[in-house]
């Protein structure tokens, strides 16, 4: 095969037995990759109503067809398990040499079943597959494990995924980390792994990745490489994706001390640019992208000095103008302690930030928090905290949880504020006063997201009206998710869109790299039917209309400052922009795929498990 | 003649490592970073850097093969491999200061960039022009500019 490895390959962790499947006919154009057949391997090796945390569960690791080739920002994968934190679809993505180690392997996918009784490791090496003992590893940092792992096998090209002590105690959002720092965030699929009693995956791949048509697509990548030097890119290369604290901070849409304000006083001192002119060491790129966003900043001085690491807008957010906290350093700090223990920075930074807020209502007191002194802005509580999440030590135990279940638990009230949607905890970017984005971050078929649909594009560049919930919404956020899941599947990195994100473009790539005559028509229905399937799998495990709304604040609490002074997403609005969405999808009004739908997306036979009806409406 | 060989700049080079890619393109017809003749080193977490072959004026390599299977091109100074003596030693490897010569992962035998007919294509396709083809004198010119655009900036 071109582009593919043609291969499967399946672990179960209980018996210590592997085996490995050929792709059916049909089945990569069909799926395409990563998300696509992550989703499907998912949907098919689990049963409805799981407890994610047990042997049950099904961890999917996928690469695309571009995967190891010089499609640029391809090398990438995506993990995939039913979510402890959201009890849904779990998701995340990542990039690295790791992904492209696993396509040279020979695998588009790992499917890993059951669980070890004690600590292991796996060791893909091309088709000798290894189970090893991981006792010695268990309680290392994710950084100390790759390097020994690297040690062991005596080969530092061997490329790693593995968990922090987060992953290992269960936090609920323990992440899973590749390259040493790069993490696959999101829904908690490191406590996947830890309840596996699987440390790390290690792979090292030796064969050669062949394309189709390679003298074409080395052309048509040449030229890509040059446009991602341009205007397209521009702010993910000048800045990084810190560039968005100002752009956000200007216009209220910088979420504050838990959302309480839309903009923050100290925004000056945590933002791209200013970043870039104290701390900035050096710009790297992940394996295979040409643009290089990650802007890299060392410290030299005060209580952190020493410290080397990347820090991403989204961590900003979180561990910054979340928990007011408006000191770089100690953003930086945090973000490389998250990272060392395994734990998501956005839902680590949104639960701490909750906390906090309920400390000054005086919901949870000193004695809740072991003495600790949790208010607004104080940074070295903080990293007092992230440490007991890890740990679960203390109020540690209860947040470790999430914010919607650790809300749920304190009650008082405290439900108000949890911010969150699905029990994944919301990125930066004030809802209330960007409505597309609104819409798009609450559909997510993973929880409060901000890649699912990126909608955002569309409000902060004018596309649409920020502040005015349109019904043609709808359509938008359909169209961008069906877009989106491609782009999840190729896998590509959604920082190209500037240059690379048509369905034109990717089908014209997609059949010089698997020879598969592609479409941009049939490359559209492929994202529809691996969102209808992803929606499937929720409505499967009980979603309903409910878990798309957004959490009380954006609906009840106007943003009290700034440009967007007042604005609000009121249940009337969102009901409005949702009721557009399911008919833009071709869903029922309580928005359940209709056996219609999943039949023109040849997904017949998931419609008896989501109970779909013959008519729409 | 004056030899040209490939020269990676730290400052520009974000360990993308797409010369990689593109060198076991162009020579083996297929993705794979164990056969290309460049190598990027990411030493972590700030150091990057690509390693090719630089033709070296008295090659140690050369001097280092038991098996007379090396040879230096007088003419353009690239290493040549005979592949009937070669078997796979490495002493080559050990000798090459650089790191920049290979074994050949299937034919097990010394690999060394032969800068593709004096066009290199991951010069080329570098995406962030990391990588340039030159001579000694320009390297040199080069670093003699960056040198003193630097004093000038530090004296203000």
């Amino acid at each position: 095969m071109w582009g593919y490895a043609g291969e499967v390959l399946y672990i179960d962790l209980t018996r210590k037995k592997t085996k490995v499947d050929r792709m059916r006919n049909g089945f990569c154009e069909k799926y395409i990759g990563g998300n696509g057949f992550a989703i499907s391997l998912l949907y098919n090796n689990t049963k409805p109503k799981i407890d994610p945390l047990e042997p049950e569960n099904t961890l999917v690791f996928a690469v695309g067809p571009f995967a190891g080739t010089i499609v640029p920002t391809s090398g990438k994968y995506m993990v995939q398990a039913k979510s402890p934190l959201t009890d849904f679809m779990g998701e995340s993505v990542s990039s690295g040499v790791w992904g492209q180690a696993l396509k040279r392997a020979g695998y588009d996918a790992i499917v890993i079943e059951g669980r070890s009784e004690k600590p292991i490791y796996l060791f893909v090496d091309d088709n000798a597959i290894h189970f090893r003992d991981a006792r010695n590893l268990w309680g290392k940092d994710s950084l100390q494990t790759s390097d020994i792992i690297g040690e062991e096998l005596g080969d530092e090209n061997i490329a790693t995924v593995t968990i922090g002590l987060a992953g290992e105690n269960l936090v609920k959002f323990a992440n899973v980390t590749n390259d040493r720092y790069r993490q696959a965030g999101r829904t908690g699929m490191g406590a996947v792994m830890g309840s596996k009693k699987l440390k790390a995956v290690a792979v090292r791949g030796t064969n050669k990745v062949e394309v189709y048509d390679l003298d074409k697509l080395m052309e048509v990548c040449g030229d890509l490489y040059k446009q991602c030097q341009g205007a397209g890119t521009e702010g993910y290369r000048v800045f990084g994706t810190a560039g968005s604290v100002l752009i956000l901070n200007h216009i209220a849409a910088l979420p504050t001390r838990n959302w309480q304000q839309a903009s923050f006083e100290l925004a000056e001192d945590i933002s791209g640019e200013y970043i870039k002119e104290n701390y900035l060491a050096k710009t790297i790129a992940c394996s295979g992208c040409p643009i290089a966003c990650d802007h890299v900043t060392a410290v030299e001085s005060g209580p952190y000095k020493g410290l080397v690491t990347s820090v991403e807008f989204e961590t900003i957010y979180s561990l910054g103008s979340e928990c007011g906290i408006g000191y770089f350093p100690a953003i930086a700090k945090a973000n490389d302690l998250c990272d060392r223990l395994g734990v998501d920075t956005i839902s680590t930074g949104v639960t701490i930030g909750w906390a906090m807020e309920c400390f000054e209502k005086g919901i949870l007191t000193k004695k809740d928090t072991g003495g600790i002194e949790l208010i607004f802005g104080n940074h070295e509580a903080q990293l007092e905290v992230i440490k007991k999440i890890a740990y679960r030590e203390g109020i540690g135990d209860l947040l470790a949880e999430g914010v919607k279940r650790a809300s749920e638990r304190i009650g008082k009230g405290s439900k108000h504020f949890a911010m969150h949607n699905k029990g994944l905890e919301l990125p930066g970017y004030d809802l209330r006063g960007l409505k597309a984005c609104a819409l798009g971050f609450n559909t997510s078929t993973r929880g409060g997201c901000h890649l699912r649909s990126s909608m955002y594009d569309f409000d902060l560049k004018g596309k649409i009206d920020r502040f005015k919930a349109d019904k043609k919404i709808g359509q938008i956020v359909k169209d961008r998710e069906d877009l989106w899941a491609i782009v999840d599947s190729l896998i590509l990195c959604k920082f190209i869109r500037g240059v690379l994100s048509t369905f034109d473009k990717l089908a014209e790539l997609y059949t010089l790299v698997t020879g598969f005559k592609m479409t941009p028509r049939k490359l559209r229905e492929a994202g529809e039917r691996i969102y209808n399937l992803e929606k499937a799998y929720n409505v499967r495990e009980g979603w309903t209309k409910k878990d798309d709304y957004p959490p009380p604040r954006v609906v009840k609490d106007p943003i009290p400052d700034g440009v967007a002074k007042g604005a609000l997403l009121t249940k009337k609005e969102f009901e409005l922009m949702l009721g557009a969405y399911f008919a833009a999808r071709g869903w029922t009004q309580e928005g359940i795929p209709t056996k219609r739908k999943l039949t023109e997306l040849g997904l017949n036979r998931v419609a008896k498990d989501v109970g779909a009806e013959e008519e729409s409406r | 003649m004056q030899r040209k060989f490939i020269v990676s700049d730290p400052e520009k080079c974000t360990g993308c490592r797409i010369c990689e890619l593109i060198c076991s393109a162009v020579k083996e017809r297929g993705f794979n970073p164990l056969l290309s003749r460049i190598r990027t080193v990411r030493v972590e977490p700030l150091m990057n850097m690509a390693i090719a072959c630089r033709l070296c004026e008295d090659p140690k390599c050369v001097k280092g093969c038991p098996r007379k299977a090396l040879k230096v091109d007088k003419e353009t100074g690239l290493i040549t491999v005979d592949e009937e003596r070669c078997d796979g030693c490495a002493w080559c490897m050990e000798a090459c200061e650089f790191g920049a010569i290979i074994l050949h992962k299937d034919k097990k035998i010394a690999t060394v960039c032969d800068l593709c007919g004096l066009d290199p294509k991951c010069v080329t396709l570098c995406p962030k022009e990391a990588l340039t083809f030159m001579t000694p004198e320009e390297m040199g010119q080069k670093m003699r500019k960056r040198a003193v655009q630097k004093l000038i900036v530090k004296s203000g």
